[in-house]
């Protein structure tokens, strides 16, 4: 079960709201790019928005390119879990593959304010508003899906399908 | 079934496959560019020593060419490396021009088969009649690893074009026009298919427009249905087999739509997304700053010869900036040998290396707060191109030449 506090967004959140473009030059360094999170578009986020937070957001959410770094920077920063009305493709896989929990939730912006508290069960898919009571079924996530999560993210997961993880390469 | 669903059937090892049904597809190219860093990082922490296929690895740079800055030099560095130890085959070091030009001008686009690439624009070769779309990192580190992905099949719309575009009317004008109807988010997650007698007219070049602008719409992939055109092009950049995929008469569509192109006027796509269309005549006369003509959408040859054509004999606005960027090295030569550069110097352009330049923000012609470029790229976010306080058009190459002459949007004709 997932706690936190919701910071809430409109539709059509794309990635370069989420991670402008000019930080895309840090590759690896998942912890800086955590401090670029909605830097430009939103620069309220970083004074405000805390670890644990839940973004709720509108439609098509993460819409533009397939850059990772916004999945990733919202991960690292510490969001426990982005439920949108929608999302755009590649954020979708992305933050599955990141190991960021992620759900759809229709309708879900006319019924979470934001500042919020809000109760997630990921496996069910249900979403519980502690401020109204208001239990908001999201749809659930296919069992793979859900599995890998539980690995927390592709990497782990193909490691344990794999058998690679104690050869190394791993630092 | 439809186009895509018998190529993720034939990927998945299945007879039939419907929407939504997941499949674990083989892929048959895989692509990167700069961001191969980011996979490298994932593949190394699965774990496994050797990429599943060197031969069916395509990695090359173009987002930073040349490195801009130290970091940037560091990862090209360790990329090179990473292709040399594991004998990656298909590696396009710098010189040679923006991803989604040179997969198709080495051959890697072929009908039927799957590509995936770790770049939202990957959409571009549905045009050859490929599943082709955009992964992240990590799950191309996955696909590194272990040669598949899981992919949900997409349900499909179908785009049918007729009529015959006026003068300086484009592919641009059209897909911008459609985005402009469907909205951001009017095909998430959901295959585009674009056929029709006008599609049939179109060069290479231009249908590649459509599937290139498709991702802005939200399509998971686009495809121009591979004939004759497609077949002869394939044909002469790779030695390859291939099998063509075309959809079964029965085919089941979520949605038809039908466009006719011969009225259509010049759009653009006025700040800060790519929905927000108008006709050019609407906004015509802003004045302007930077014009950038370029990119995985218009670089290409056509599009250098029809903001030739307009900018022949004549001198760019004095206030105005003119970026002109060849998508390739290829093109770049073809442009030069066809007198084209020599026009736009003489017209008093900045000619740039084959790259992606300022398109995403990164170097080479990044706009000040306040300022206002008319671009013929594909995404005009907020920021996008330098400050957040500048405004990004988006355009044809007919609408971005004549709008650097005049100094404001100008419509071509
Ligand atoms: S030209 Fe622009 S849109 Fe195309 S691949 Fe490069 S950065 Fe992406």
């Amino acid at each position: 079960m997932i706690k936190g506090r919701v910071y809430k967004f409109g539709d059509n959140i794309n990635t370069d709201d989420i991670y402008p473009g000019r930080y895309l030059s840090i590759t690896t360094d998942r912890e800086e790019m955590a401090k670029h999170c909605f830097e430009l578009a939103y620069p309220d986020f970083l004074k405000t928005a805390r670890p644990g937070d839940i973004i709720v957001a509108g439609k098509n959410f993460g819409c533009g390119s397939s850059r990772e770094q916004a999945a990733t920077c919202l991960k690292y920063f510490g969001i426990s879990v982005v439920i949108a009305e929608s999302f755009a493709r590649i954020f979708y896989r992305n933050a599955i593959n990141l190991g960021l929990p992620i759900l759809i939730a229709p309708g879900i912006t006319k019924r979470v304010e934001h500042g919020d508290m809000l109760e997630v069960d990921l496996e069910k898919g249900i979403v519980k508003n502690l401020r109204t009571n208001d239990e908001i079924k999201t749809i659930p996530l296919p069992s793979f899906i859900l599995e890998i999560l539980s690995e927390g993210g592709l990497v782990p997961y193909l490691r344990k399908k794999l058998g690679s993880g104690e050869k190394g390469g791993n630092k | 079934m439809t186009i895509v669903e018998k190529i993720l059937a034939r990927a998945g090892g299945k007879k039939k496959v419907i929407p939504n049904e997941i499949v674990m597809a083989k892929v048959d190219v895989a692509m990167s560019h700069e961001n191969a860093d980011v996979v490298l990082k994932s593949f190394q922490e699965i774990g496994v020593k050797k990429v599943w296929d060197p031969e069916k690895i395509v990695i090359l740079f173009d987002h930073r060419v040349p490195a801009e800055s130290e970091k940037t030099a560091t990862t090209h560095k360790r990329i090179r490396e990473f292709v040399r130890e594991q004998g990656i085959k298909h590696f396009y070091d710098l010189k040679e021009g923006i991803c989604h030009q040179i997969l198709p001008e080495f051959g890697h686009c072929r009908p039927g088969e799957v590509l995936v690439g770790t770049d939202s624009h990957t959409t571009t070769h549905g045009a050859f009649g490929t599943f082709a779309t955009g992964i992240g990192g990590t799950e191309m580190a996955g696909v590194w690893a272990t040669g598949e992905l899981w992919l949900k099949v997409p349900e499909s719309i179908k785009i049918i074009v007729k009529g015959k575009f006026r003068k300086y009317v484009s592919a641009k004008d059209l897909i911008l026009y459609i985005i402009g109807q469907l909205k951001a988010d009017g095909a998430d997650y959901k295959s585009v298919e674009f056929c029709g007698p006008a599609i049939s007219e179109m060069s290479i070049a231009s249908r590649m427009v459509l599937t290139n602008l498709s991702m802005e719409m939200g399509a998971k992939n686009a495809f121009i249905l591979p004939d004759e055109k497609t077949i002869e092009f394939v044909k002469s950049t790779t030695s390859k087999p291939f099998e063509v995929v075309l959809p079964d008469k029965d085919a089941e569509y979520l949605e038809t739509l039908e466009y006719d192109v011969s009225d259509l006027p010049p759009q653009i796509a006025c700040p800060h997304s790519v929905d927000n269309v108008k006709p050019v005549r609407e906004v015509a006369g802003l004045k302007i700053h930077q014009v950038l003509i370029g990119s995985c959408t218009n670089g290409r040859l056509e599009d250098l010869a029809v903001a030739a054509e307009i900018l022949e004999g004549k001198k760019i606005h004095p206030d105005v900036r003119l970026l002109v960027i060849p998508a390739s090295r290829k093109v770049y030569l073809e442009a030069l040998k066809a007198g084209y550069i020599e026009i736009f110097l003489k017209a008093g352009a900045l000619i740039l290396n084959p790259g992606c330049g300022p398109c995403l923000g990164a170097h080479q012609g990044l706009l000040a707060a306040g300022e206002v470029c008319v671009s013929t790229t594909n995404r005009n976010f907020k920021g996008r191109m330098g400050s957040p306080d500048s405004f990004i058009y988006l355009t044809s190459p007919a609408t971005a030449a004549k709008s650097a002459l005049t100094g404001e949007i100008t419509e071509p004709l």
